[in-house]
């Protein structure tokens, strides 16, 4: 199929498979070889490309996992793209030569366009910035010394120039995204969607790819028909009102934790620890949600916060509470044709809570993801909701313990006798991110860890200081 | 002067603009084949039936190759011809390759792969230590043992003894550029290889050796890898060969990069390590002896597990004098991965034991861990008398290295023949004679002769605060109920020079061109540490020149050949060596021709500025080129050299097996998490010891990132295998190195600027691996928080994730075993 976008500023045309991906295309088709294939999996940010949407928006995304007609009406901009078209270098490249931020080399594209990228949308968050990019040479000391020295140059002119020619009203793509013959892969709209995918229910729906993505690079499967729901701008965004934000299925976990920072901010503190940047840029609540992963750090923290989770199939909608859509590992509760239209959550005070457990701090896995919001009136717990990922073969909430804590007065013989009930709630599985027992003593420290928390203790390692 | 200069990595704007070519980048003749290897899911069994046909008819495919359609099948093994590329048969571990595919495209290939169906019969893996010696699976008929001192003696009239055993995890070397090879075919049957390797000769051999050519038939070039890590020591033999044999065949260009799921399945790793140890010690924690038992998993097949083991062996005294000690090692053959070199080469492992015996010392003790590690320290060297070396060795020294096997330029080719008479070695012929007290002498018979790091602990330790720090982290302690912190200083001592005495040389080829520009090539490769751009500074050095003026040229075994690996630290050393001796032999021809026109002795004429100068006179380097040139003077050189001084027999364990040792220290703070086990570094100092540095910006780096890499090594990176031998963490998905936010928040580092009593180039020191050991002073900070949740001590285990921590926490306040 055929997708029109800019690449370093110049409009392409690019007529690939529908799963081929933006890397194989640059390095395979192109020659562009300076973006790198380091894992092909999202996890080591050495293919980073900056993609700008029409709205003028750049962000950093891991060109591995992206496919072609997701990059429709959009702007790629790679790291031949990054220097100047005089070949005056950016100031990230200049400061990371200066600095001594490169050794090997290989990371070194990627970091750049990361760099850049924040560099142009005035990050200087650096660890949160790089923390999808792996070094294995530097001890990355030198780049975020090359960051912050660059932070304060001026943004170089042809950094805008992507933004201002897809917003310039003269410039359209004639068709952005054409799938020629085929059933239309591309939907424009929720209404679209549904009634392509009720004529079409064996179909694969595309959003971020952040994990669809992985089925075509390692999986190697041929995932044919699909559709890709990055053009459904309806399915996008959040809206608020005094009772209710809704949650469009489309909506990024970026744009989820920005919107997090004040409401919840323990939840748009999971959400800085969720994948990375790339990750994040590209991840879509729906997808997090329709995956069906017990792993999945959203969905801990959604059902800790009372979510209801908006199904479409055809004209047909209904609406669930979140944690009755997982049945058993790998099965949900959707029906053929039916997608995840938008996840709801009442407006509350903030009483959540979200601990992420896992063998690294940033862009891992959760070994275990807890996610509380106790509600403590007059000495006594009132109300508990507490979920948790990595615990069974969904994310499910902790009905025993929250039946222990109930009617308790708010002290730590409560909070000591409902630890013992987390056995009863999960028998969790020993892997290679943990063993049965550690998950279990860890459910039962986080518990504590979050009355200890609303007795002012210190209990976030992440918050010391030497 | 450009030596000293903290210049920037020679390709760094290269780097940073993408323009660096790495194997995968280089374009490639039409008709190009990218292969793939089908690997064995199972550890250990043999092929009943291979059925390729349907993998032979994939789109794309032009050819499927298994072992049986070989005869022979080529060697990959860097040491003990134990490696066929593909399985004889016969399987050994989950990732072997079991046949090989050739395909239009690299998807193409992996595609095909998959479809072959496999008719294996599976037999129960040796996977654990114990079942290893419960099998007496090995390689070498037994144990190796090194031994100073009476210890059985020591230990009977010890005032206090403790035992205990600390497990240390692999590690996965995360190279970013993975494995890759590139293949050309010539005429006449010739072969050019590209490769991602930091051994080009070794590929050469292996290749010629596949191929039935004398090695004059291949030529191997290396521009640069994308990490090296010891991982593209041997690791990289199997590409290349697949891909010279597929060349071969079709008479078309072959290419190979393994997936980054197969690079971690098919390739080695750090060796894991199980360290039991005893320990006598006085109430001062002076240490009377310590009898150490390594069992090493060397997975299954020879690779460079012997030499590895041996280097472990050669740092389990790391700096303490120990008046007894006896190291046994084990090095056991399991159904896993082979592992391999790996940054420090079996030298972490070996000093990660001794440390943690002076961490249960001093926690038996109740003192001071830094206090316990100074009284045991060797003494401090002399001041510098003039041509001092590194060190000497005993009279009683057996001389002579062995060499039994034809592979003799990889680090793992002192093989002893099965037969060679193994247990008596407890009490036969080579067992070292016991020298008794503190004498300097090393468990190996060497007399360390240079050591500084009294005074660089001091300083580190006044620059860092240590003691003040020591007491806050206290009380913070005592007022937190749910976080603690700890905080640790270690030392390293590290050997430098490769174990296998013939591999310390180096070659190096200088070409001055007509124009007074200089072409520079040597045998060292590029893996990022910055060893083309230190030894491009020597050179620019020499000639008085600026850095402008000299080329840095591909690694190319048709231009220096017979190299040894760039391993071991040894880069610099080596080839900065060899390539001044080729620029003075040149400098010296120019000024045989120049000197009568400058009126002066040739013995007297500077090379400086650009100039060629003696007295008042002076020409400008392009003219003395020039004129030499016109004189009919070659410019072009070879150089070489060894090192010199190095006596060492690894059997008898007695000897001079290093030049000299490179030191540091590392200041370490954490805090846990103790409900949960979460855990961080908060801030690292460190004092690192590079002699008079060739380029303090490069070696900075080279600290900075070993020390991460050895943090990470004993914090996240966890490598799993299930209960059949199959590698669970086999993508950065579930093995995780550091990330950006796991370096210290406040990172100190400075280098100790004092020149090498040994006479290096300019007096540097190597820089490569050293600092990966300051990563154990996380692990021991670690200890040092667990300890203060409890009296007891906490026994913490290596990689200490957050589930390695809380057990400790559990341990230290008698909550567990």
């Amino acid at each position: 199929m055929e997708t029109r976008f800019l690449l370093n500023g110049e409009p392409q045309v690019a007529d690939t498979g529908a799963t081929t991906t933006l890397l194989d295309w640059l390095r395979e088709h192109q020659r562009l070889t300076g973006t790198k294939e380091g894992c092909n999996e999202g996890d080591c940010g050495a293919c980073t490309v900056m993609v700008t949407d029409p709205d003028g928006t750049a962000r950093a995304l891991n060109a591995c996992i992206l496919f072609l007609p997701q990059l429709a009406g959009r702007a790629v901009r790679t790291i031949e793209g990054i220097a100047g078209p005089d070949g005056r270098l950016h100031p990230v490249q200049q400061a990371m030569i200066d600095h001594h931020g490169s050794q090997c080399g290989f990371c070194t594209p990627g970091f750049v366009v990361s760099m850049a990228v924040a560099h142009l949308t005035g990050r200087q968050d650096h660890d949160d910035q790089l923390a999808g990019n792996l070094c294995r040479c530097t001890g990355y000391a030198p780049i975020i010394r090359a960051a912050q020295a660059a932070s304060t140059a001026p943004i170089p002119d042809w950094m805008r120039k992507d933004a201002e020619t897809l917003r310039d009203p003269g410039f359209t793509f004639p068709e952005i995204c054409s799938s020629g013959g085929l059933p239309p892969a591309c939907p424009t709209t929720a209404d679209d969607l549904a009634d392509w995918y009720e004529a079409n229910p064996d179909a694969t729906l595309i959003a971020g790819a952040t994990d669809v993505g992985l089925w075509v690079t390692k999986g190697l499967r041929d995932l044919a028909p699909v559709a890709f729901l990055n053009q459904c701008a309806d399915l996008r965004g959040i809206v608020a009102d005094d009772e209710t934000i809704r949650i469009g299925a489309m909506t990024s976990i970026a744009e989820l934790g920005a919107f997090m920072a004040d409401r919840h901010p323990s939840f748009a503190e999971l959400i800085r620890r969720y994948g990375s940047v790339q990750v994040r840029n590209a991840a879509t609540i729906g997808g997090n949600i329709a995956n069906g992963s017990p792993i999945g750090d959203s969905p801990p923290a959604l059902i800790a916060l009372g979510a209801r989770l908006h199904l479409r199939k055809g004209a047909g909608r209904r609406v669930i509470a979140l944690e009755d859509f997982f049945l058993d590992y790998g099965k949900q509760d959707r029906a053929p044709g039916e997608f995840v239209e938008a996840v709801s959550i009442p407006v509350q005070p903030d009483r959540l809570a979200c601990y992420k457990l896992s063998k690294r701090f940033d862009q891992d896995i959760s070994a275990v993801c807890g996610a509380f919001t106790i509600t403590v009136t007059e000495g006594r717990v009132a109300a508990a909701r507490i979920a948790f990922g990595g615990m069974a073969g969904v994310p499910k909430r902790a009905a025993h313990v929250e039946a222990a804590l109930l009617g308790q007065p708010w002290e730590e013989a409560t909070i000591r006798e409902a630890q013992e009930a987390f056995a009863q709630d999960f028998t969790p599985l020993s892997d290679m991110r943990a063993s049965a027992g550690y998950r279990l003593r860890a459910t039962q420290g986080m518990l504590m860890r979050y009355f200890l928390e609303t007795r002012g203790d210190a209990v976030d390692v992440l918050e010391v200081r030497a | 002067m450009s030596v000293a200069k903290p210049l920037p990595h020679d390709a760094a704007p290269l780097h940073v603009t993408g323009q660096a070519r790495y194997i995968d980048d280089i374009p490639v003749p039409a008709g190009c084949l990218h292969l793939a290897f089908g690997l064995s899911p199972i550890a250990r069994g043999r092929i009943r039936d291979l059925d390729l046909s349907a993998a032979r008819s994939a789109p794309g495919v032009v050819e499927v190759i298994a072992g049986a359609d070989l005869d022979p099948i080529p060697d990959c093994s860097p040491s003990a011809h134990d490696e066929p590329l593909l399985s004889d048969g016969t399987i050994h571990y989950a990732g072997q390759p079991l046949f090989l595919v050739a395909a239009t495209s690299h998807l193409a290939a992996r595609r095909a792969v998959r479809l072959a169906s496999l008719d294996l019969a599976e037999e129960t893996p040796i996977l654990g230590v114990d079942e290893a010696l419960a099998a007496n699976s090995r390689f070498e008929d037994g144990p190796r043992i090194y031994a100073k001192g009476d210890v059985e003696a020591t230990l009977a009239r010890a005032p206090r003894i403790l035992e205990g055993r600390i497990e240390v995890g692999g590690q996965e070397h995360f190279y970013l550029e993975g494995q890759a090879a590139l293949a050309l075919p010539q005429e006449g049957g010739d072969m050019i290889v590209h490769a991602s390797t930091q051994h080009p000769t070794e590929i050469q051999h292996k290749v010629a050796d596949a191929l039935g050519l004398p090695m004059h038939a291949v030529r191997v070039e290396v521009r640069r890898m994308g990490g090296g890590f010891g991982g593209k020591e041997s690791q990289g033999n199997a590409l290349a060969i697949a891909c010279a044999l597929i060349a071969a065949r079709t008479g078309r260009p072959a290419a190979m990069r393994y997936d980054r799921d197969d690079d971690f399945t098919i390739t080695g790793k750090r060796h894991d390590i199980r360290v039991d140890y005893r320990v006598g010690f006085d109430e001062t924690g002076r240490v009377l002896g310590v009898d150490f038992t390594h069992a090493l998993r060397c997975g299954w097949s020879m690779d460079l597990s012997l030499p590895v083991a041996d280097r472990a062996m050669l740092h389990a005294d790391n700096a303490y004098d120990l008046p007894a000690c006896r190291i046994t090692s084990h090095r056991l053959k399991t159904n896993h991965q082979s592992a391999t070199a790996f940054r420090g080469f079996g030298g972490p492992q070996g000093m990660v034991g001794i440390e943690r015996v002076m961490d249960h010392v001093a926690h038996a003790l109740g003192r001071d861990p830094l206090e316990v590690r100074r009284v045991n320290y060797y003494a401090e060297a002399q001041a510098e008398p003039a041509g001092a070396s590194g060190g000497s060795f005993p009279a009683k020294m057996k001389q002579g290295v062995r060499l039994e096997t034809a592979d003799l330029a990889g680090r793992g080719a002192v093989a002893v023949p099965q037969s060679a008479g193994g247990s008596q070695r407890y009490g036969g012929a080579h067992s070292p004679v016991p020298v008794p007290g503190r004498d300097g002498l090393t468990p190996y018979g060497m007399k360390v002769e240079d050591f500084i790091l009294h005074g660089l602990t001091e300083r580190l330790a006044e620059s860092c605060d240590y003691a003040g720090r020591r007491a806050a982290i206290a009380q913070w302690n005592a007022a937190n109920r749910v976080l603690k912190r700890g905080i640790a200083l270690t030392p390293v001592k590290f050997g430098i020079s490769f174990t296998l005495t013939h591999l310390n040389q180096a070659g190096a080829l200088v070409h001055v061109y007509q124009d007074g520009s200089i072409q520079m090539n040597h045998g060292g490769t590029e893996m990022g540490q910055g060893l083309f751009q230190k030894v491009a500074q020597v050179a620019a050095q020499r000639f008085g020149l600026g850095m402008d003026r000299v080329k840095i040229t591909a690694t190319d075994t048709g231009k220096v050949p017979n190299t040894s690996a760039t391993a071991a630290s040894s880069g610099s050393d080596l080839n900065g060596m060899a390539v001044r001796a080729a620029c003075d032999e040149i400098r010296a021809r120019i000024a045989a021709v120049v000197a009568p026109d400058l009126q002066a002795a040739p013995t007297e004429i500077l090379f400086e500025e650009g100039m060629v100068r003696a007295g008042g006179a002076e020409m400008s380097f392009e003219e003395a080129v020039k004129r030499a040139y016109m004189a009919r003077v070659s410019l072009s050189a070879t150089g070489f050299y060894r090192t010199p001084d190095l006596q060492w027999d690894r059997i008898a364990g007695q000897g001079r097996p290093f030049f000299y040792f490179a030191y540091g220290a590392a200041c370490s703070e954490v805090v846990i998490d103790t409900l949960t086990g979460e855990n961080r570094i908060l801030r690292t100092d460190i004092v690192h010891d590079a002699g008079a540095s060739l380029n303090p910006a490069l070696d900075i780096g080279q600290v900075e990132g070993g020390f991460v890499q050895g943090a990470g090594w004993l914090t996240t990176e966890e490598l799993v295998w299930d209960g059949q031998g199959r590698l669970r963490t086999h993508a950065p998905s579930t093995y995780k190195v550091p990330a950006c936010s796991d370096r210290p928040p406040v990172f100190n580092v400075a280098l100790w600027d004092q020149p090498n009593r040994a006479e290096t180039i300019y007096r540097s020191k190597a820089v490569g691996e050293p600092p990966f050991m300051l990563g154990i002073s996380v692990l021991m900070a670690l200890s040092d928080a667990c300890a203060a949740c409890g009296p007891h001590y906490p026994d913490l285990q290596a990689p200490a994730t957050a589930e390695a921590v809380l057990a400790a926490v559990d341990r230290a306040r008698g909550a567990l075993p």
